[in-house]
């Protein structure tokens, strides 16, 4: 039964969520799809597919390969470019009452301050930065792995940017503790993580990786436990909000993010056992905080 | 949710499974099954073998975790069905060749039974090609005109494209990629039914893409069923 008294709403970043469960890029394209399935106007918010400046065809062979308790993918970005989702896709969402994230990534520095600029124009929420992608300019190793290489991205993303900035934080990087109070540091509203664990599949009688790229992200509950210590470790180490992610599945691993620090989680792998399986976690929380006569989930954040 | 009618095995990896579930699928689509809770974390799309306005029966082969799972259902079970889900073969006439490779024989019951109420001029050829065994060919004799088996070889070798007006298939990719080329040049229309690995089924998670002529498709919303010419398109050109 619902209690008058008690609201899974929160304040993430000066962002009112009407409950703290978002969709995690990449798993939701842009809203659309499940919006013809289940009532995604119930969700905290979507966080749509991950966009760069340009226009990418993605990754050539196979993109998503099972594990226990996981998947690996392999997607590469595709996406039809910054121009052509403001223009066509964003403006499908705006009867929608539920936090619109825009998730960018990108391969230049250059790149990200264009798509910034273009994306300042347009009306959304938050806008989620992908710093897990290649630096094309620098060597391919991921912006997001060292913290200093990570600064220059988000400090000029930061200066130019007029949404409200989340980071999306990769568990690959060198020191996600200073990579996090780098972006507190450097002006970003907000940082969400984590994002896919770098991992690889072995096609035994092909002698071959399974994805073309060698490697590929890993998502799922096989991360959770992993995902969870590390956003415990970024809340302590941080005085921004936080959207913690990784493996959520079901309503009590969400409890535990907030538990561990999170403002708001991210559902992403669970949505595709079950599409609306976001609803029911939104549900198993509400049921959690009646029983515990819980009137806000600030009574139980970060109490670890 | 879905009920277990039946389950039956068919060969030796191939079972039948007939679930009661209320329909107006199309031939050649597909339904995302999964009968546990959270592991296998992926569902797995299953072509329709045959269906009516109750029920609805898939043809499929025990190769990994989850179609080892339905192997094992028994009647009254409960099995978790979503769909149907992607587009569907085209209504061809005249001439038709159906061309499956092992488990891609499913979805051509249905579609020869939909092709031959739509036109009962039509003639209708199927092709069934195995790798080690053949199966269900006695219920195929009952949809089709012509049936043409082949084990252990190329059931490509079989076919002579100028025969016909349309060929739709299914099956591994090397096999439809053979059939294009020796059927492009000729008059018969050819679609394929692709198979790729996919997680959301509804077109929101891109990774059932498929590179064709006319830029990436979503296998599972925009297909699985594409012109061949879309598909095995020269990218030099």
């Amino acid at each position: 039964m619902m209690n008058q008294n008690s609201t899974l709403a929160v304040d993430f970043a000066g962002v009112v969520l009407k409950n703290p469960v978002v969709l995690a890029s990449g798993t939701c394209g842009f809203g659309q799809e499940y919006g013809k399935i289940f009532d995604i106007e119930k969700l905290g918010g979507l966080s749509l597919k991950g966009l760069t400046l340009h226009y990418r065809a993605g990754n050539d062979g196979i993109r998503i390969w099972e594990t226990p308790s996981g998947i690996m993918n392999s997607v590469g970005l595709e996406n039809p470019g910054v121009p052509h989702f403001a223009e066509h896709e964003l403006p499908m969402l705006k009867d929608y009452h539920f936090a619109k994230i825009v998730n960018l990534g990108g391969h230049s520095v250059e790149d990200y301050v264009k798509a910034v600029e273009i994306l300042n124009d347009y009306d959304f929420d938050i806008l989620e930065l992908n710093i897990s992608c290649p630096n094309v300019k620098g060597g391919g190793m991921n912006f997001g792995v060292k913290t200093e290489i990570a600064r220059e991205v988000v400090g000029k993303v930061r200066q130019i940017c007029k949404h409200k900035l989340m980071i999306k934080l990769s568990p690959n990087a060198e020191d996600i503790v200073s990579l996090s109070q780098m972006c507190q540091a450097e002006g970003a509203d907000a940082i969400s993580l984590v994002n896919t664990f770098l991992a690889m599949a072995v096609d035994i009688n092909k002698k071959k990786p399974v994805f073309d790229n060698g490697y590929a992200g890993l998502s799922g509950p096989a991360i959770k436990p992993i995902a969870l210590r590390m956003v415990h470790q970024v809340c302590k180490a941080v005085s921004i909000p936080v959207m913690g992610l990784g493996g959520i599945t079901t309503w009590e691993d969400a409890i535990e993010f907030i538990m561990a620090g999170a403002t708001a989680v991210q559902v992403g792998t669970a949505s595709f056992m079950k599409p609306d399986i976001a609803l029911d976690i939104i549900d198993g929380m509400q049921e959690y905080m009646n029983r515990n006569k819980l009137r806000d989930l600030k009574e139980i954040r970060g109490i670890l | 949710m879905g009920k277990v009618l039946e389950n039956k095995k068919v060969s030796k990896d191939f079972f039948l499974m007939k679930v009661e579930q209320k329909n107006q699928a199309l031939m050649g689509q597909f339904y995302m099954l999964r009968a546990w809770e959270q592991y296998p974390v992926l569902s797995r799309p299953v072509s329709i073998y045959d269906r009516d306005d109750n029920t609805v029966t898939f043809l499929y082969k025990a190769v990994g975790k989850g179609t080892e799972i339905f192997s094992r259902l028994k009647k009254d079970d409960e099995i978790k069905i979503d769909g149907p889900y992607g587009n569907t073969f085209p209504y061809v006439e005249g001439r038709i060749a159906l061309v499956g490779g092992g488990v891609g024989i499913a979805p051509l019951f249905y579609t020869a039974k939909e092709l031959k109420k739509q036109n009962p001029e039509s003639n209708i050829t199927i092709y069934l090609g195995f790798s080690d065994e053949a199966v269900l060919t006695e219920e195929f004799k009952t949809v089709g005109d012509r049936i043409i088996t082949n084990v252990g070889g190329f059931i490509t070798d079989e076919i002579n494209p100028e025969e016909y007006d349309a060929i739709l298939t299914c099956g591994p990719l090397p096999m439809m990629r053979v059939l294009y080329e020796k059927g492009k040049d000729t008059k018969a229309e050819i679609y394929v039914s692709m198979e790729n690995r996919m997680a959301c089924g509804v077109g929101a998670c891109l990774v059932c893409t498929c590179k064709t002529a006319s830029g990436n498709k979503k296998v599972c919303k925009d297909g699985p069923v594409f012109p061949a010419k879309e598909v095995f398109y020269d990218e030099s050109k």
